[in-house]
């Protein structure tokens, strides 16, 4: 079933969505429709797709602050997820979170996450939960190489292992955290290492090997579904833009950004399937039914209704939040 | 004399940024004492706002050293780096960061000089960006000060003018107890003339900034420049505000407030952070126990709604406070229906 065309297209078709989402919403950034800080994941959209390929609704996810793609992925609507972007009221949390903080419980995505490894923890606690309701869903959380240096890291897979959960953490490398490259950060052998010392078992793949990961994804939810234990994926891949949308990443070499270019992950899977016998004219039209999707959801977004002023007061808790609203 | 000279200087000096004015004082600091060292994510590459530009080529990577995100080892080891006679700032790159590292700011930093009888000197200085900015939503603009006003064991500064953050940075570095920065990163581009060299502000002075009879206005950080522009258009109203900027919210200069309000009998403070059990309560309870509750003849706080702070920039808006609001509020307390 894996290594089909149809597959694989299906792959290039999420890939493609989770771009154009994220073009989209960079011009509306520049454009001024979309306010505060944004961070895309261009060039990083196979760890989403051939992750989430792999999961059923049920399956929940945790992610982290450049997560459109992980919550475009696991199932969620591009309208709702940009109208979000925008602020407005048909955004997924009513313009109450932006770009950073994208939930949709209703497809098993938890949230994203402006602190950086907040994730890891939730996500330990949401297997945690299944478990105890003997639910046979598994639960993704997803993090960056920066998150691997803080506590939770080693707290949540500590506690994972300890307590058998049906967990897989995957460590989304794209070299860098923020403005730093992660390796002159980061002591060891490699975070691999650093799961297992933990009782996780892990590999690395290719991040930009679309199915590579697919592979690697299948075979660890796999030995999750059949042991109940966590495990661990460590994705490589490359963050071809700044750290948000302000960020030229004017630090880094250009010749670097050109050659990372070479591998990133459409135009990989693009040359594969032309290999394969797929026509230039059908993956144009993948490209070109993304596009449009996603300037639908944009037209969407922009005719979408601002929240209302008292929406500033709803949902901050059942009791006692009335009293002190001014 | 002294005092006018200084002034001088200050006229001719050029206007810096707030960042800027940090900048400053931290490198003037660190040229004099070479105990004094930064930590925290990304200094090397001159911090987050470019507080630290330029550092890294003059004083080398182990006296500006970038970190790994490894928010509670940054406050920690800053502790433990004191305690062997260095000065670290800390540096917690922006406030919410800052809860990751509870533990080691409450339980450790604050408490280690006490529960030691005295032995352990915990100089250290927390820098910490802080508030509304940019439609940055929940985790990325809190305003929380008043907790640690709260906390026994720490300075806790709130400045609003290149001069004043400069001045207290100096303080906080060359001070034995541990100092808490409160950094407004609404008025970061906000610029003004800094005296060179740098000279330190006391911890607990305000600056009086208007003198006027009908009311007080007790204000901080981030509302300082506009209660300045509200008290300007009270003044068009015929309202004459006395005008406070604590500085620093703990120690806080209760006898320039207590003063003040002596004689207007009327008081509203005004602070950005969430208005329940912020620390406008603690300086409207301090004045009526010591004044005596006849002695008030109006009194409010001025903060925000219970609620975090949303990201849509509908909604944000709705719960900072405006200069309107402030006039507004002001009017009422002073007596006078707004015109
Ligand atoms: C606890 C915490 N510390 C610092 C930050 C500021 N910050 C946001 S993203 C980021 C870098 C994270 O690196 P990584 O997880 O590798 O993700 P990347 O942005 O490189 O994709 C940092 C330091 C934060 N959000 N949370």
């Amino acid at each position: 079933m894996r290594n089909t065309v149809p597959r694989r297209l299906e792959l290039f078709r999420t890939m493609w969505r989770i771009r154009a989402f994220e073009e989209e919403a960079l011009d509306a950034h520049r454009a001024q429709e979309i306010a505060g800080p944004l961070h895309v994941s261009i060039g990083q959209e196979a760890v989403s797709a051939g992750l989430c390929i792999n999961l059923e609704t049920a399956d929940r996810l945790t992610s982290n602050h450049r997560g459109h793609g992980h919550v475009l992925a696991k199932g969620a609507d591009p309208k709702r997820m940009l109208a979000e972007l925008y602020g407005r009221a048909d955004g997924y949390c009513g313009g109450k979170g932006g770009s950073m903080h994208i939930a949709d419980f209703s497809v098993g995505m938890l949230g994203a996450n402006g602190v950086v490894a907040g994730g890891i923890p939730i996500a330990v606690g949401a297997a945690q939960g299944l478990k105890l309701l003997g639910e046979k869903a598994l639960v993704v959380c997803i993090f960056g190489d920066g998150a691997v240096n803080r506590g939770p890291f080693l707290e949540g897979f500590n506690w994972a292992a300890l307590f058998r959960l049906p967990v897989l953490f995957v460590c989304e490398d794209n070299g860098v955290a923020a403005f730093t490259q992660t390796a002159t950060m980061t002591a060891g052998p490699g975070i691999v290492a650093r799961a297992q010392s933990m009782g996780v078992e892990g590999r690395s793949v290719d991040g930009n090997d679309v199915v590579a990961v697919d592979e690697a994804v299948a075979e660890l939810v796999e030995a999750i579904r059949a042991t109940g234990e966590p495990r661990f994926l460590h994705a490589q891949t490359y963050r071809l833009m700044g750290h948000t949308s302000t960020d030229a990443a004017a630090w880094r070499s250009q010749e670097e950004v050109q050659s990372a270019r070479q591998s990133e992950p459409i135009g990989r899977l693009r040359a594969l399937l032309l290999e394969e016998g797929c026509s230039e004219r059908d993956l144009d039209g993948i490209e070109r039914a993304a596009r449009q999707e996603m300037q639908e959801a944009r037209r969407f977004a922009q005719a979408a209704p601002w929240p209302l002023p008292e929406d500033a007061f709803s949902d901050v808790q059942d009791i006692g939040a009335e009293a002190w609203r001014r | 004399m002294a005092q006018v000279e200084a002034d001088a200087r200050a006229v001719e000096a050029a206007s810096v940024s707030f960042v800027e004015a940090a900048r400053l004082a931290a490198l003037q600091e660190m040229r004099r004492d070479h105990r004094v060292w930064v930590l925290g994510e990304d200094v090397a590459r001159g911090g987050l706002f470019g507080q630290y530009g330029g550092f890294l080529d003059e004083f080398g990577p182990d006296r500006i050293c970038s970190t790994p995100i490894s928010e509670s080892t940054i406050m920690g080891a800053g502790l433990g780096a004191a305690l062997v006679g260095t000065r670290p700032i800390i540096e917690m790159r922006i406030f919410d960061f800052a809860m990751c590292a509870m533990d080691e700011l409450v339980n450790q930093i604050a408490k280690i000089r006490y529960m030691f009888g005295g032995q352990a000197k915990p100089a250290v200085v927390v820098r910490m960006p802080f508030g509304i900015w940019r439609n940055s939503a929940a985790q990325h603009s809190q305003m929380l000060e008043a907790w640690f006003a709260h906390l026994p064991g720490v300075i806790v500064a709130t400045p609003s003018t290149p001069q004043d953050e400069a001045g207290l940075l100096v303080s906080a570095i060359r001070c034995d107890d541990p100092v808490i920065m409160f950094e407004p990163k609404l008025l970061f581009t906000d610029k003004a003339p800094v005296a060179d060299p740098i000279e330190p502000i006391p911890f607990g002075e305000a600056s009086h900034l208007r003198h006027g009879n009908h009311l007080t206005i007790v204000t901080w950080s981030s509302m300082v420049p506009r209660c300045r522009e509200a008290a300007e258009e009270l003044q068009a109203k015929g309202v004459e505000a006395d005008l406070i900027d604590l500085r620093t919210i703990w120690p806080w200069d209760r006898f320039a407030v207590c003063n003040s309000v002596a004689r207007t009998r009327r008081l509203l403070v005004v602070h950005e952070a969430v208005s329940a059990a912020g620390f406008g309560a603690e300086i409207v309870a301090h004045v009526t126990e010591t004044l005596g509750p006849g002695a008030l003849r109006a009194v409010r706080r001025l903060g925000a709604p219970r609620v975090p702070v949303p990201f849509s920039p509908a909604i944000e808006s709705e719960i900072t406070i405006s200069r309107d609001r402030i006039v507004q509020v002001a009017l009422d307390v002073a007596g006078k229906a707004a015109a």
